[in-house]
């Protein structure tokens, strides 16, 4: 396993007391609690900090971290055998194979507890996951690969592969949550399985942005077909459609395809909504050029029609 | 559409009691009442003593749940941290709304 310097994660001497210790751990997980920072690496760091302060604040714990003595971060280290006899419990140091630093002293409450203790619930998950938006359309089943904590039968901890396939049905959007009972980690002593929980969210698109049920795509027009009107086939999570533009559409303009966005877990369909924008071409030929200043001198400029006459009101 | 029986949707759709709400949040019933009450945390039906949740607030609940434990708020701390949570919540959906209207630069 490899060794943790709590005291550098807290930011504290060694010698700290146990209000100083508490102070910085407040400080540093209002700092990084995953449910309100937005800094990146928040969720691990805050993991880090609750581990440290989860030890030092408890004396017992404490003591028996000190006893390790100070050691480089991050350093590969078995505790020394008199140690893991003490607090190891069985013959020591083989107590503590497959037993990562973080379960170290976790066991400390465990031992003896989880034996006498009845019906302890098992761990549970919350797992953000991202599946795409052709996924949340035709739904998609998870190959998750947790690891859990678990408990023998003498309290010891280990830590073990925990993988769970989770089968998502058509429907979920961003911000989704689902609940799988007892998919967590194991109970113990007759406790109930703890329970999984999946926070939805879709990737980025090359097409389509979701919100909600509902999906925008772009859908650029000549000038001409947003002037005349037109038939153009639009991308769908289903296939392509043909929709029908109208004469006179504007840019920003929303087409909407009932039905035709992401389905809706208990039926039903959001919508597709085309969003139009008029394309002038870069550069235009002798032909065309002739042809746009026909339409100047027919229908006039911006001004002349009165597209900009809210300017002039406005100021 | 069916869906997987093992797999719940936390959605306005499911109906959670006091007592589901208690065992998967990790509150106290006293707790989940007082947010309740004070409006923290939303209520599908409040009946003195006694409520009903929509599923998708189990989330909120679990959330307060580790603020309490891991911030060491109390309960009139949860109050303003869920309520300024769920701003930024709506905030952020609002954002995600307008920016899908946007064309792809």
């Amino acid at each position: 396993m490899k060794y943790t310097d709590y005291y550098a994660v807290l930011g504290v001497e060694r010698g700290a007391s146990a209000d100083e210790i508490k102070k910085s751990y407040r400080r540093l997980a209002q700092k990084y609690h995953p449910d309100v920072s937005k800094e990146p690496g928040a969720e691990a760091r805050f993991k880090e900090i609750a581990e440290a302060y989860q030890t030092l604040k408890d004396p017992a714990k404490r003591a028996a971290y000190d006893e390790l003595g100070q050691r480089p971060q991050g350093e590969e280290f078995s505790p020394p055998p008199d140690w893991a006899r003490q607090h190891g419990g069985g013959d020591g140091q083989q107590a503590f194979d497959d037993v990562d630093f973080a379960d170290l002293f976790a066991r400390f409450g465990a031992r003896g507890g989880s034996r006498g203790r009845t019906g302890m619930p098992g761990q549970d998950f919350e797992v953000p996951v991202e599946i795409s938006i052709e996924d949340a359309f035709r739904g998609t089943t998870l190959d998750l690969q947790l690891s859990m904590t678990q408990y023998d039968e003498q309290g010891q901890v280990k830590r073990v592969p925990h993988p769970v396939k989770a089968r998502i049905a058509p429907g979920a959007v961003d911000g989704q949550r689902l609940r799988l009972p007892g998919k967590g980690g194991q109970g113990f002593n007759g406790g109930r399985a703890g329970d999984l929980y999946l926070d939805i969210s879709l990737k980025p698109h090359r097409l389509y942005r979701a919100t909600g049920h509902d999906l925008y795509v772009d859908l650029p027009l000549a000038p001409w077909e947003a002037a005349l009107g037109a038939s153009v086939e639009v991308p769908t999570p289903a296939g392509a459609v043909n929709l029908k533009v109208r004469a006179g559409t504007s840019s920003g303009q929303k087409l909407r395809l009932a039905g035709r966005g992401l389905p809706r877990p208990r039926g039903g369909a959001g919508d597709l909504f085309a969003v139009a924008q008029i394309v002038v071409p870069a550069e235009l030929s002798e032909r065309e050029r002739e042809l746009y200043e026909g339409l100047k001198a027919v229908s006039g400029g911006a001004s002349e029609s009165g597209m900009r006459k809210h300017f002039a009101e406005g100021a | 559409m069916t869906n997987d029986p093992e797999v719940l949707w936390l959605d306005e759709h499911r109906v959670v009691s006091l007592a589901e709400m208690v065992e998967v949040s990790g509150l106290t019933q006293e707790e989940l009442l007082e947010l309740a009450h004070g409006g923290a945390i939303p209520v599908r039906e409040l009946r003195g003593a006694s409520c009903t949740f929509s599923a998708q607030v189990i989330t909120t609940a679990r959330t307060a749940c580790r603020l309490r434990d891991e911030l060491e708020l109390d309960m009139a701390g949860l109050g303003v941290a869920l309520r300024l949570l769920d701003r930024v919540r709506g905030l952020e959906e609002e954002i995600a709304r307008l920016r899908a209207l946007l064309p792809r630069s």
